[in-house]
């Protein structure tokens, strides 16, 4: 009785702290300044029509960096936890013929969308994240449809480092290139024309980059979930 | 305004998922509650004009976590289910 009495009371509390937050709340009818400000430069310094990739990849390019690094750390420690030990491997049903086939056929298509995702990223929605994902989601899909199915890990490793370090070259490029306050400034490309593939500086660069280390990242933590772990 | 109410059945959706994540007692219907949550967040996002954020929560939470959740839900039973 007393239990249900002190959920009861949590429960009033945290409607008690949220009220105001409701009653407040009201739909902004215009941007506010710094917004503004990112809608309107975007374009300007930029010629870039995503004003999201503009903020994730120029504006607030640093903690995209932080993020990228957040996420290879969390992948080396997945890997390091779930590392191969040497059992006998785990006894897998063979897939039908038809969820095989149709993995292999679908597969390929998942991954060249995710590359279209990220390489377009500063066009229409997504990118490097958002393309990774949908990479490794079709490595999953040949990992869950085929038994026999693996890929080289020092490729997939090669690959993550070599984006990895090609992100922060391109950091220094601009610091080097602009001058003293510009790390992280894509703008030491051409802006390029409006709405083509190889405009508004080095962002659709970073974003591949970016794009190709998340993809090799989990793909690796999917690898080590299906063969890894203790038995 | 169909908009708004497609915006309410997928609030409702998702709430009665996450009642029926935390009261069922199987976990593999708890896992797949959780990502169909994940799922009505993303057409939500999308409704409301933010694709960039509906891609991230598709890929990532309707997608990878729920992945994840079933990885771990094989490691913790010992790997007898496939």
């Amino acid at each position: 009785m007393i239990k249900y009495l002190l959920t009861f009371l949590a429960l009033l509390g945290i409607g008690y702290m949220f009220f105001p937050l409701v009653m407040e709340f009201s739909t902004p009818t215009r941007l506010n300044p710094l917004a503004e400000a990112y809608v309107s430069s975007s374009v300007n310094d930029l010629n870039m029509p995503n004003v999201v990739t503009a903020i994730v990849v120029s504006y607030r390019g640093l903690d995209t960096l932080g993020e990228v690094t957040v996420l290879f750390l969390a992948t080396a420690g997945v890997g390091f936890l779930l590392r191969k030990r040497n059992h006998e491997a785990i006894f897998r049903r063979q897939g039908s013929e038809i969820l095989r086939i149709g993995a292999s056929f679908l597969a390929p298509l998942i991954i060249v969308f995710g590359v279209y995702i990220f390489t377009h990223g500063h066009l229409s929605p997504g990118g490097g994240f958002q393309g990774g994902v949908v990479m490794a989601s079709g490595i999953l899909l040949m990992v869950l449809a085929c038994k026999e199915f693996s890929f080289s890990h020092n490729l997939i490793h090669f690959v993550e480092s070599l984006s990895g370090v090609g992100y922060v070259l391109m950091a220094l490029t601009g610091l080097l290139l602009i001058g003293f306050d510009s790390f992280l400034d894509p703008r030491f490309l051409p802006k390029g024309e409006w709405l083509s593939l190889f405009s508004s500086g080095a962002v659709p660069i970073i974003y591949s980059l970016i794009g190709l280390k998340v993809g090799s990242e989990l793909s690796s933590v999917i690898d080590s979930m299906q063969t890894g772990g203790e038995k | 305004m169909p908009n708004l109410f497609a915006l309410i059945l997928l609030a409702v959706l998702s709430i009665l998922a996450a009642i029926y994540a935390v009261l069922t007692k199987k976990t593999l219907n708890a896992v797949i509650a959780s990502g169909i949550i994940s799922l009505s967040a993303s057409i939500i996002y999308l409704i409301l004009a933010a694709p960039d954020v509906a891609m991230t929560e598709a890929t990532i939470g309707a997608g990878l976590t729920t992945v994840v959740f079933l990885y771990a839900l094989k490691h913790v039973k010992g790997g007898e289910d496939d």
